[in-house]
């Protein structure tokens, strides 16, 4: 098809021909054209259905306030929906799709909708779908989701790549127009650090859209003129393509910058788009404005734009949005689009302006009166226009412009809670109330729409702003601009028009506005939400005014009485995909391995993530089928010789200081003043509530040094815990922490052969009698590297935990499997170490989960009475001390062969199974290959006095029902002769 | 003299040195580390000893570059400590005994992964990293930060396009790839 729409000149490369698809149909464009553009160019119009009628739509307007022309752009999982045909930049190869129809585009079954108005005007799913109710759930509601939304999602994995970014400046200037330019050149000159953003790809705004000069040449020519000088300075930073999306705390704003849509692919490896984090001291808001529509009836056929809209396709984009067209306005910017159109030789319909005494043009007609209604169905034929003396005249037309005024882009200033004030004289909200800390507005976004005011404007808040830096900037010599004032007659709607559009986005009319209040939801925010006004991804743009006006004066208040929704970021529809950046799939978080990964991966290893660490779970062998065969066999080896297991990845803060152990007496509930150097003791910390926190074990390496451990997954909770006892509860203790969790490689060596086999290496003697149960030494082995070891055991076996450097980790565990191999040294992983440690009693996170005191736990008594400690008093409190409060327990089938599920609740032997009567809970459950059948360790009331009682353990979601006994905690060697040998 | 062969940070025997046309990124596996805390009531004693080891006390976000022992800040009277491996394998009991009861030393070599990022695109990748200023930054600057969720110190060297970065040595996969990553980005 040939760009039949196309006139000369523009901002465009007509000497490059691009090619790209729409609904399966090739056209052509150039470099420069949009999407919208180029199909206007090619005489399209319908591009898009509506979102509940699925009536047709074309542009309503030129930039990223687009509600209208949304289509699915790119095609696979490359595929975007709803993206505004208005803001693609047009590349080789493009492929957009129209969205939300079913069958073509030109033939939509579901324009049936159109005829049921009546029944979907605003709220009709709040007053249908009432009856039978089971089918809301299976019919209504699959229905409604079936038939919502715009585009539809690929329903796969993005491929692309995107970055996050994080830049900072003295100076950021939100919008490259007339007054974004003069305040970064007026920066720029001056050494400040700047960075210049805009949405568009061609930096100039509206002085790329209009005709008018600056001194001597073009507005367009003067913004690339500028733009150039922009560029040859080092210290402004020109981002395209860059939508600044929010203003954030602490002079932070995001931007999210378009890399490569433009182009038909990203280079490999390189991001579509980066979200950049922009720390800035001081902002200047040069959004400029957003012109608004006219409600009248039909006001939504595919031809009918805002009237600037028509004017930059014409002067930018060379496109005409028709051969004959209409303007409908209430200012004189209608007439400034008309007048350029005419220049350009397309025929003026007429120029409808609603107000009295407008000045008579020559060149075509203009009428005073009002457009009432349109004909076209499928783009606009006839414009219906009623005169001021009442009687009526027809008007050929395949565009019409609508003019309705203009509204600053406010947004940004409301980020933060900022309300916008009405000006009068403009018939329009500008900034006011609280803006973001460091912002300054100007131009078109401060309600100073002529461009000697946007461009002085942008020198000034400059000025204001660098000064507030320490900068003295000169005023830039500024052209002589148009400066004409205001002509407004505010006009929001054509009396009697019931099917007017207001948000053309989410289908919303004049109507429903009427009907919302009719109905009592006459707060905006009710308004808001009842019609879904400016709920849509346009947020509003072109539609929130004319609903506030309508309600306004159907509520007989003022514009500013009705009040503002809050504008919320993002600013424009923003992918997810970049809002995670490289966070994705495996590279959600980061991840952390021991020094022994590799060997463990070579031993069989299957991994399970705790606290980002790859903990190994068990080792297959060969001929293990399933993961029992593998835990059973290692904690079997181990308890008959000995196994070795990584505990690298446990909690180690250093603790040193002349005051360290009165430190450690006031995060334990237990005593530590007096532990003898060389010893370890187990330690529970509560928190302020009484509540157990964690556990672990704190070993006294010098008088004034300890190094405490903690559970894998609250290493982090807990050494934050220690900083804030040390800076706010305790500032006046000499003691210093440093984490050291990443710095020691630790391996725990279990079994009756332990001692035997790091008698191999070390280089102390390490006798039961030299190096008893809980003793703690550094150390050194093979001869000389330095270690740490801790004779402690959470198997109940005897045991070692040795440290050593973090870089030798991985030369230590092949050492002790060498020398380990005469005993059979098995490596166990953490199923074996939670068989162990369930089979000896010891609590772990399933017992300390955050509901549990030292009473629950078994270990009332370790809380010191002797010394203040955190949590001490409150865990006196009554309702954690009764007599029949929750108390540790074992618990074993009576029948061996059944299992006892963790999760399972306590029940008597007799009697109901109901929460009512709930006498306790399994927290950890596995099979013992010592005793051969399933164990456990749970709570139960007053089970300190029931050892021996028979109950029932139960799950009724489940179906579990199993007799169980309760016995001791301590399933393996309750004396603790074996840790002690 | 012990048998046991140390590994880096990315496990290999040898530091990894991954080089493209603009950037070049280089494991230092060389480094011996030890933080340095001053005991309360010692805080004047412990800075004169710390001058005397570095020839200067480095105050917030500064690093004192100097050899063979250089230093930077890394928290209110605390400092980092750093010498080459080669010769100061037992920094932090050389540093003990240095300090005595001004301050409190721990080991802390094996705790960091440290990578020495150098090129013409050095600043732009930082950019893509973390929320440092960079540009801003001059040699001797250090900044605490986070790299893909790690807590990371960035320090500028004396080269202008040098940038040494310390990350928590159980994600040095994890850190390593977020660079190539982001190198990729930028060339």
């Amino acid at each position: 098809m040939t760009q039949v729409n196309r006139l000369d000149g523009g901002q465009i490369d007509t000497d490059q021909t691009t090619t790209f698809k729409f609904d399966g149909k090739t056209f052509t464009g150039h470099p420069g054209d949009t999407l919208a553009s180029a199909l206007m160019a090619n005489g399209v119009r319908l591009m898009g259905r509506s979102f509940k009628y699925h009536r047709p739509r074309g542009v309503l307007s030129a930039g990223s306030e687009e509600p209208n022309a949304l289509v699915e752009l790119r095609s696979g999982a490359h595929k975007e929906p709803n993206t505004r045909a208005t803001t693609i930049e047009l590349y080789d190869g493009l492929l957009a799709k129209s969205q939300n129809r079913l069958g073509s585009l030109q033939f939509d079954l579901l324009a049936i909708n159109d005829k049921f108005s009546n029944f979907l005007t605003a709220g009709f799913y709040y007053k249908t779908f009432m009856w039978p109710a089971a089918f809301w759930e299976k019919v209504y509601e699959p229905i409604i989701r079936k038939a919502a939304g715009l585009g539809s999602l690929s329903l796969k994995d993005d491929p692309d790549v995107y970055d996050k970014g994080f830049l900072h400046c003295d100076l950021l200037v939100i919008g490259a127009g007339p007054t974004g330019l003069a305040a970064a050149l007026t920066a720029g000159r001056a050494g400040a650090q700047v960075i210049l953003a805009d949405e568009d790809f061609r930096m100039g705004g509206r002085l790329n859209s209009e005709t008018f000069a600056l001194g001597d040449q073009s507005g367009a020519d003067w913004a690339t003129e500028t733009v150039a000088e922009l560029k040859t300075l080092p210290n402004v930073r020109l981002m395209a393509r860059t939508t600044i999306i929010g203003a954030f705390d602490h002079g932070i704003y995001g931007a999210v910058e378009r890399v490569s849509d433009h182009l038909p692919a990203s280079d490999v490896g390189k991001p579509r788009q980066i979200l950049w984090r922009i720390y800035t001291k001081r902002t200047v808001l040069a959004a400029g404005a957003i012109e608004r529509p006219i409600a009248f009836e039909n006001n939504d056929r595919p031809g009918i734009m805002l009237g600037s809209a028509i004017r930059t396709y014409a002067n930018r984009f060379a496109v005409a949005a028709d051969q004959r067209v209409a303007i409908f306005t209430n200012n004189d910017d209608g007439h400034r689009t008309a007048k350029d159109l005419h220049a350009k030789g397309i025929k003026i319909s007429a120029v409808v302006d609603v107000r009295p005494n407008i000045r008579r043009s020559d060149d075509y007609e203009i009428i005073q009166g009002e457009v009432v209604n349109t004909r076209g169905r499928r783009g606009l034929t006839f414009a219906e226009v009623r005169l001021a003396d009442g009687s009526e005249r027809i008007l050929e037309c395949g565009a019409l412009g609508m003019s309705g005024g203009w509204n600053p882009n406010v947004h940004m200033t409301c980020h933060q809670h900022g309300r916008p004030t009405w000006n009068d004289d403009i018939a329009a909200f500008v900034p006011g109330g609280t803006l973001p800390p460091g912002m300054i507005v100007a131009g078109a976004a401060n309600g100073d729409f002529s461009t000697a005011g946007a461009l002085t404007g942008g020198v000034e808040t400059a000025v204001i702003a660098l000064k507030d830096l320490g900068f003295e900037a000169k005023r830039p010599a500024l052209p002589q601009a148009e400066d004409a004032p205001i002509n407004i007659k505010p006009f929001w709607y054509v009396e009697g028009c019931n099917r007017a559009w207001l948000d053309f986005q989410n289908d919303v009319t004049v109507k429903d506005v009427k009907l919302s209040h009719q109905e009592g939801f006459r707060s905006v925010e009710h308004l808001k939400r009842y019609t879904t006004l400016g709920m849509a991804t346009d947020q509003g743009k072109t539609s929130n005014m004319g609903g506030l006006a309508i309600m306004a004066e159907l509520a007989g208040k003022t514009i500013p009485e009705v009040g503002t929704t809050v504008f919320r970021p993002p600013y424009t529809p923003t992918a997810i995909g970049v809002l995670a950046g490289r966070h994705r799939g495996k590279e959600f978080h980061p991840t952390r391995l021991t020094p022994t990964h590799e060997w463990a991966k070579e031993q069989g290893a299957v991994f399970i993530e705790a606290g980002n660490w790859m903990r190994a779970q068990w080792f297959a062998q060969p001929g293990e089928t399933t993961w029992r065969q593998s835990v059973d066999r290692e904690v079997l080896a181990t308890r008959k010789s000995v196994g070795v297991c990584d505990v690298t990845t446990l909690g180690k803060v250093d603790v040193q200081g002349a005051d360290a152990a009165t430190f450690l007496n006031k995060i334990y509930c237990n005593a530590f003043a007096k532990l003898a150097v060389g010893k370890t003791r187990y330690g529970l910390m509560l928190r302020e509530d009484g509540i157990a926190l964690d556990d672990g074990t704190a070993a006294r390496l010098t008088e004034d040094h300890f190094v405490v451990t903690t559970t894998t997954a609250n290493a982090l909770p807990v050494y934050r815990h220690m900083e804030f006892v040390r800076q706010c509860l305790f500032p006046d203790l000499d003691v210093q922490l440093i984490s050291t969790t990443e710095a020691w490689a630790q391996y725990a060596v279990a079994g009756p052969n332990s001692r035997k086999v790091l008698e191999k290496i070390v280089d102390q003697d390490i006798s039961n009698e030299i190096f008893p149960f809980m003793a703690c030494a550094n150390i050194t082995i093979c001869g000389g590297l330095r270690a740490r070891l801790f004779r402690i055991s959470f198997s109940g076996e005897l045991a070692f935990e040795i440290a050593v450097p973090t870089a030798y980790g991985y030369a230590l565990i092949r050492k002790i499997m060498d020398i380990g191999a005469e005993f059979g040294i098995t490596p166990y992983g953490t199923e074996a170490l939670g068989v162990m440690r369930i089979e000896k009693g010891h609590a772990t996170a399933n017992e300390l989960n955050g509901t549990t005191s030292a009473q629950n736990l078994g270990m009332g008594r370790m809380v010191s009475k002797k010394k203040d400690s955190i949590g001490s008093i409150l865990s006196e409190r009554t309702g954690m001390n009764t007599e029949d409060g929750l108390r540790q327990v074992g618990i074993k089938p009576l029948d061996l062969n059944d299992p006892v599920p963790a999760g399972g609740h306590l029940m008597n032997a007799q009697g109901p199974v109901d929460a009512a009567h709930d006498q306790g809970y399994v927290t950890s459950a596995c099979y013992s290959p010592n005793l051969g059948h399933h164990i456990a360790l749970g709570f139960l009331k007053d089970g300190g006095s029931r050892l021996g009682e028979k109950m029932r353990l139960v799950s009724p979601l489940t179906g579990v029902n199993v007799d169980v006994e309760i016995v001791s905690a301590h399933f393996i060697d309750p004396e603790g002769d074996r840790l002690r040998a | 003299m012990h048998d046991l062969t140390p590994i880096t940070a990315l496990g290999d025997t040898e530091p990894r040195v991954t080089t493209y046309d603009h950037i070049t990124i280089t494991e230092n596996d060389g480094l011996a580390l030890a933080s340095v805390a001053a005991r309360m009531g010692q805080e004047a004693a412990c800075h004169a000893k710390l001058k005397d080891l570095l020839g200067a006390v480095p105050g917030p976000d500064k690093a004192q570059l100097h050899d063979p022992e250089a230093g930077f800040w890394m928290g209110p009277d605390q400092w980092m400590i750093g010498a080459p491996r080669a010769t100061h394998e037992m920094l932090a009991d050389t540093l003990k005994t240095r300090f005595g009861d001004t301050a409190s030393v721990t080991e802390q070599s094996g705790a960091w992964v440290t990578f020495d990022v150098q090129g013409p695109a050095m600043e732009d990748l930082c950019e893509r990293l973390c929320t440092v200023p960079i540009r801003q930054m001059q040699t001797g600057d250090v900044r605490r930060t986070v790299i893909h969720q790690l807590s990371c110190f960035v320090m500028r060297r004396e080269e202008v396009d040098h940038v040494r970065i310390l990350g928590p040595r159980s994600s040095a996969e994890t850190l390593h790839h977020a660079l190539i990553t982001a190198t990729a980005s930028v060339a």
